[in-house]
């Protein structure tokens, strides 16, 4: 059973791996420079889907890897150096975050001290919606992620040579710490980026209906990304599709459970029917939004559970692939209904503009070119990590 | 020894990788009516055994979709239909508000389905004896040790033969299972029977006391004990110790002019009629004189009570007594009642009364129509 003759050859990824991510963010770049100027405001608002989108791979990714330590599991060991790729988007975020900063004024309104004084509600929040404090909680937020990404990486890349059992032990107390503070750094990265772009509304389940959707994405991220490959003889030989069917439960399992958040979210509101809150779920009625808040339902809950929900898809690399792509572009759907709507221009209903479409293809390149940089630099295989043979011995 | 019935042939190994390879064997033999026993589920077994995926989740499937639409119709036939209601201002119909029940119902039947259908059809039981049950083979395999058993039943089983295929996995021993003489454990054994009385009986008793006594100790009951009136009970906060408080003395409801001469059995004055005998008016006080006064007075009058004794008959109305009474008055007997007629006050509105008292005038005048009203009627 135990093949330990097996000795990894760190390999690069092919060379086309980084043609297609440069190309792409060449493009996207190109393209999204042209939309600032064509488009200002829509340009930002892009930017911001796009840039939510990396929060949720990035810092997703990381709550995946902290999320193997403290439970202690197997499995996914033999794939955590995928994981830990993606995570590495997560020191970039400081810099990204620059064009939005530069635009606070276009995407937020309680920014405008005129708007703040006029109205009662802004006054009332302002403390904490003010331009000074929410550019402090912008880098605290990525400083602390950074630091976290910066430990937990170290560690674990020591192991490849050390192999020494206590970095294990340490990144397993550093994720009981980093778990708490995720939870409420995430929670503060909604409510600021997404929530306050209509400072009004206000939902006490927010954070946790993106933080689903966050780990939909990270998921499906590392999902693709695995049966890649595998498929290339890049991981370790003697993993099985059991491994798969893991991600696939996990994936199955986040649907779900974005799909609860989501309609729970939407019935309290809807039972409470409170004008204060009620608003906003109208703005996402408003001509043809509705067609868009039918489609957040099919495309985000209905298909990819249809295609998960029996035991073999779960472990079935085409579908895998397919799901992952398709929820990869889910959770850019829902960013995108979450936000767009809020633009004065379209709040009576949407109307097509290719500057929708750029943003998303500079991120796909960005997250595909710094996945490449890390993969020529360490080993896909966490050699060093003592979990490794039990996690290729997993089996259903 | 020999005129024993064989149950089947077992073979015990002693480690999880001896027992896959095995069952591969034994597979690939062709076997169907076979078995592993292992301590723990061993991965990877159900692949060496060639099993076939399990068909649990088809039931599972089929009863969690029957909750989804039983608890629809059910929320759609009572909320809806039956019995509609409106809550918080939303629809008779109201998806969202059913998406709760829904989930909770689709999960139960999902659940609580495949648990019987895992006991009943899958795992055959109620069965309390068993050919395994007693052996030195199943204490083994419960402990520290892996099994195949083949049964005699399967169709490719030859006792030697197969035997032989065991001993040829090399395992630790081998052993033929006979079935018992006798039924070890009969269901109607009494000792049987007052270990179920006495289960039941303990269960029920538990269950009665952690739901009446122990799960009824509140943690805070500041919801419960308010200082409010209840309907329909009485309060210590008023010296009277009612809980609803009477209307001060002369209220009058709203709507509702009291009668002046209430309790008089022959008033002095009565009301005037204050309405026409219009023919909406007249076919109101028909249908009403017919519902409630024409059990007792007969359809037109006559006092011929369809009572048939039970109730003491009451004179005509077409009496010159009758004829004579004033409008008012009649209207004063529907209210007050005269004798043994009761009142009729709480089931006969102010204006139906007089729409009955003018319905009574029509046919009196049809009793004793004048050679004029004739004219009036074949004219028309
Ligand atoms: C339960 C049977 C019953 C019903 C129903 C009933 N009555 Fe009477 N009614 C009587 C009886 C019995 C008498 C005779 C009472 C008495 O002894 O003075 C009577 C008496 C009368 C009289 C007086 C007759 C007379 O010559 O003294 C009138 C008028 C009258 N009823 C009208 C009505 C009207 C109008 C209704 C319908 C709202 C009605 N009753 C319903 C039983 C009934």
């Amino acid at each position: 059973m135990h093949n330990n003759e097996f000795k990894y050859q760190r390999k690069d990824l092919p060379s086309s791996i980084s043609k297609i991510g440069m190309t792409l963010l060449v493009v996207g770049i190109v393209l999204g420079v042209a939309a600032f100027f064509v488009d200002h405001t829509r340009a930002v608002y892009n930017y911001l889907i796009a840039f939510t989108f990396m929060i949720s791979i990035g810092v997703g990714a990381l709550f995946l890897i902290s999320l193997e330590y403290i439970v202690g599991a197997d499995w996914s060991v033999p794939i955590r150096r995928v994981v830990e790729f993606f995570a590495a988007i997560i020191p970039l975020l400081a810099l990204l975050v620059i064009p939005l900063l530069l635009n606070v004024g276009e995407l937020f309104h309680w920014s405008h001290a005129d708007a703040v004084a006029e109205d009662k509600f802004l006054t009332g929040k302002a403390p904490y919606l003010n331009v000074t404090f929410f550019i402090i909680r912008v880098f605290v937020l990525i400083g602390l992620w950074s630091l976290f990404y910066f430990f937990f990486i170290r560690n674990s890349k020591k192991q490849d040579t050390t192999k020494d059992q206590k970095l294990t032990t340490i990144n397993i107390r550093l994720s009981a710490i980093f778990i708490p503070v995720f939870a409420i750094t995430l929670t503060i990265a909604a409510v600021d980026w997404l929530m306050s772009i209509e400072p009004h509304w206000f939902s006490t389940i927010i954070g946790v209906y993106f933080f689903a959707g966050t780990v939909i994405a990270a998921l499906a991220a590392v999902t693709l990304a695995t049966v890649l490959l595998k498929e290339n003889g890049y991981l370790h030989p003697a993993m099985t599709n059991d491994h798969l069917y893991s991600l696939g439960a996990l994936l199955f399992a986040f649907v779900n459970f974005w799909g609860y958040i989501a309609f729970s979210q939407y019935m309290l509101i809807w039972y409470a029917d409170l004008p204060e809150e009620t608003f906003w779920f109208m703005q996402k009625w408003e001509g043809s939004w509705a067609i868009f808040s039918i489609g957040l339902i099919i495309i985000k809950f209905l298909v990819p559970y249809i295609v998960l929900v029996s035991q073999p898809a779960k472990m079935d690399p085409k579908k895998l692939k397919f799901i992952s792509v398709w929820l990869l572009f889910a959770h850019l759907y829902d960013l995108f209904w979450f936000v767009m709507p809020e633009m004065e221009e379209l709040s009576g209903g949407y109307s097509f503009s290719w500057i929708d479409l750029v943003f998303p293809i500079a991120a796909v390149g960005l997250i595909i070119l710094v996945f490449n940089m890390k993969a020529k630099k360490d080993n896909l295989i966490p050699i060093g990590d003592p979990k490794l043979q039990r996690g290729l011995d997993f089996h259903l | 020894m020999t005129d024993k019935k064989i149950f089947g042939v077992t073979a015990l190994f002693n480690e999880p990788n001896a027992i896959i390879s095995a069952a591969r064997k034994v597979a690939d033999a062709g076997f169907t009516k076979w078995d592993v026993n292992s301590p723990y589920p061993i991965h990877g077994i159900d692949k060496a055994m060639k099993m076939k995926p399990s068909k649990l989740g088809i039931v599972t499937l089929i009863f969690g979709l029957s909750g989804a639409v039983l608890a629809l119709i059910l929320m759609y036939w009572t909320m809806s239909v039956d019995y509609p209601m409106i809550i918080g201002g939303k629809p008779y119909f109201s998806l969202p508000a059913f998406i709760p029940v829904t989930f909770e119902v689709t999960v139960i039947m999902a659940t609580l389905s495949t648990v019987v259908a895992m006991f009943a059809f899958f795992f055959g039981l109620p069965r309390n004896s068993h050919a395994l049950h007693d052996t030195d083979y199943m204490k083994k395999v419960s402990r520290d040790h892996y099994g195949i058993v083949i049964e005699a039943i399967d169709p490719k089983f030859d006792e030697m033969a197969t035997l032989q295929l065991l001993k040829d996995l090399k395992p630790i021993t081998t052993e033929i299972i006979y079935h018992p003489e006798k039924e070890n454990y009969p269901i109607f054994e009494p000792r049987f029977i007052a270990l179920l009385v006495g289960v039941a009986v303990v269960v029920s008793i538990g269950t009665y006391l952690m739901l009446n006594k122990l799960v009824y100790i509140v943690p805070f009951d500041w919801m419960e004990k308010q200082a409010k009136v209840i309907p329909q009970s009485g309060s210590e906060f008023f010296a009277d110790g009612r809980g609803m408080r009477l209307p001060v003395k002369g209220t009058v409801a709203k709507g509702f002019i009291p009668y002046p001469f209430e309790g008089e059995t022959n008033p002095k004055e009565v009301l005037s009629n204050p309405y026409f005998p219009t023919k909406e008016n007249l076919e109101l006080g028909q249908r009403k004189y017919l519902t409630y006064c024409s059990p007792c007075h007969g359809n037109y009058g006559d006092g011929d009570s369809r009572l048939a004794g039970q109730f003491p008959n009451p004179p005509t109305l077409h009496s010159d007594r009758g004829r004579n009474f004033s409008d008012g008055m009649i209207y004063h007997i529907i209210t007050v009642g005269q004798n043994v007629m009761p009142s009729y006050a709480s089931q006969v509105t102010r204006d139906e009364r007089w729409a009955i008292v003018n319905y009574i005038r029509a046919l009196q005048r049809a009793k004793n129509a004048t050679d004029a009203d004739l004219k009036l009627v074949k004219a028309e």
